[in-house]
């Protein structure tokens, strides 16, 4: 058994949101490349060389990459041997949002009533919060700032298993087609398949997880990936929305095992601002 | 990019006729901020018969709830919201007089619709490009509904702000025409 102080992830979770909103990993910045190389039109190719000017400047002058710096999703692997002590887990990742999304001067985007009265919290909680138990004595958290705008398109449907493969790789691409620049294309298309109708989803948000440059480990998943990278990739819809080649530059899929009745498949779309920082503690 | 054009705000009927989807613009001048909960107080008001905190006719709207400023800075990151969440209210801004709005995302056959009645222009910014477009904005003043937050109407300056024009005063398209020269 190892105690752990709850007040001590405090000041990570202020580490990790002010972090994540202005370095963009190696991994997008990799396939960015790759795509701008073998794109073929010049509004595309100028979209994508105004991209990495924008990571440039972030660092440089430390201000985050997007203005929608998120809501601060975060999947927190406990070890079954921590004891928690010293105050309430869940709060503590909240005062850490607070924390970094004040001090980093990063935008406050969440509101109380989802419908009615829509008045922002002004401190850009709630944190959203997975937790898994896992073996060990450390706590792994990893925070994924997720904007809006992409969000929005994302989808899940209950599909039937006579739709089969073409079925899913179908709604897959209508997805991404009826998305169109709105987005903020390039994007990383997260699926998620199986498990009932909300765990699709969080399959499809953990798979974006994955770093870009890793291919999926089951290689009949990894062969679907590319096809649908491929067709995604034929909509012509480009950066922006603008037209070109590059729409999106991976996707990602995680499956689970599902009722004999259902076959739920989630798209979750991610814009080119693909931020996720992790921990351990 | 084709040529690089330079407008000066207010915007005014010649100015917009000579754009075309495409050109790439740089914007000086004053720009207003409007999101979501913006766009509805604006129409609310426009409904009752009652004053804009601005006078718009000429003037251009940029889709965006900046991120707070440093200190010394003038703003914080400020890239482009999606602009179909405004679509229900941009026709009835046009109307009013609005001529320019910079977003990001493709706009509604009613907005396309309202800007060839009233010779309004559709500019896209980059999405994500939000530290890039920070730099041509010089001064930002809240001018009404600080209780919105990031959502509070802002008057910005501006100066050579880069923007393509996404649809012009002739119904073209740009979302269109450059997704259907690259689909396969």
């Amino acid at each position: 058994m190892r105690e752990i102080d709850v007040n001590k992830i405090i000041p990570i979770v202020k580490k990790l949101c002010i972090d994540a909103s202005i370095y963009i990993g190696d991994d997008v910045v990799e396939k960015l490349k790759e795509f701008q190389e073998k794109e073929e039109s010049p509004i595309a190719k100028e979209i994508i060389s105004i991209i990495f000017e924008n990571q440039r400047l972030s660092v440089e002058k430390q201000m985050p990459l997007c203005q929608d710096t998120g809501v601060a999703v975060f999947f927190i692997e406990l070890g079954q041997d921590v004891h928690l002590v010293g105050g309430d887990f869940y709060k503590a990742i909240n005062e850490g949002v607070r924390q970094g999304y004040k001090e980093g001067y990063l935008r406050k985007s969440m509101v109380d009533d989802p419908i009615i009265e829509r008045k922002n919290t002004k401190d850009n909680t709630p944190a959203l919060i997975y937790l898994d138990i896992v073996q060990g004595d450390k706590i792994k958290i990893t925070l994924a700032a997720k904007g809006g705008g992409s969000e929005n398109m994302s989808e899940v449907k209950m599909m039937k298993a006579a739709d089969g493969i073409e079925g899913v790789i179908d709604f897959v691409v209508d997805r991404v087609k009826r998305s169109g620049g709105n987005p903020c294309p390039p994007i990383i298309v997260g699926v998620g398949l199986g498990g009932n109708f909300e765990q699709s989803a969080l399959l499809a948000k953990k798979s974006l997880l994955r770093p870009l440059n890793e291919k999926h480990p089951d290689p009949k998943w990894a062969k679907v990936e590319e096809e649908i990278l491929e067709k995604v990739n034929n909509l012509g819809i480009g950066p922006q929305g603008l037209g070109g080649r590059t729409t999106a530059i991976a996707v990602q899929i995680l499956a689970k095992p599902c009722h004999i009745a259902s076959m739920p498949v989630a798209v979750n779309i991610q814009c080119h601002v693909h931020r996720h920082k992790s921990a351990v503690i | 990019m084709a040529k690089e054009i330079h407008l000066q705000t207010p915007l005014k009927d010649e100015d917009l006729e000579k754009l075309n989807i495409g050109d790439k613009v740089l914007i000086t001048g004053t720009v207003y901020t409007a999101r979501d909960a913006a766009h509805k107080r604006l129409v609310d008001l426009i409904e009752a018969g009652k004053e804009l905190p601005f006078d718009i006719k000429g003037q251009i709207i940029y889709f965006v709830g900046p991120a707070p400023a440093r200190p010394g800075m003038p703003i914080g990151s400020a890239g482009p919201t999606t602009s179909y969440r405004m679509d229900s209210y941009s026709p009835i801004l046009l109307d009013e007089g609005l001529k320019g709005m910079i977003g990001k995302g493709p706009r509604s056959k009613e907005v396309i619709n309202s800007m060839i009645k009233n010779k309004g222009v559709y500019f896209a910014a980059i999405g994500g490009a939000a530290v890039v477009m920070a730099q041509s904005i010089k001064a930002a003043k809240v001018i009404a509904y600080e209780d919105l937050g990031t959502e509070a109407i802002r008057e910005l300056k501006v100066e050579n702000l880069p923007c393509i024009v996404a649809n012009d005063v002739y119904g073209n398209d740009l979302f269109d025409e450059g997704v259907k020269k690259y689909r396969k």
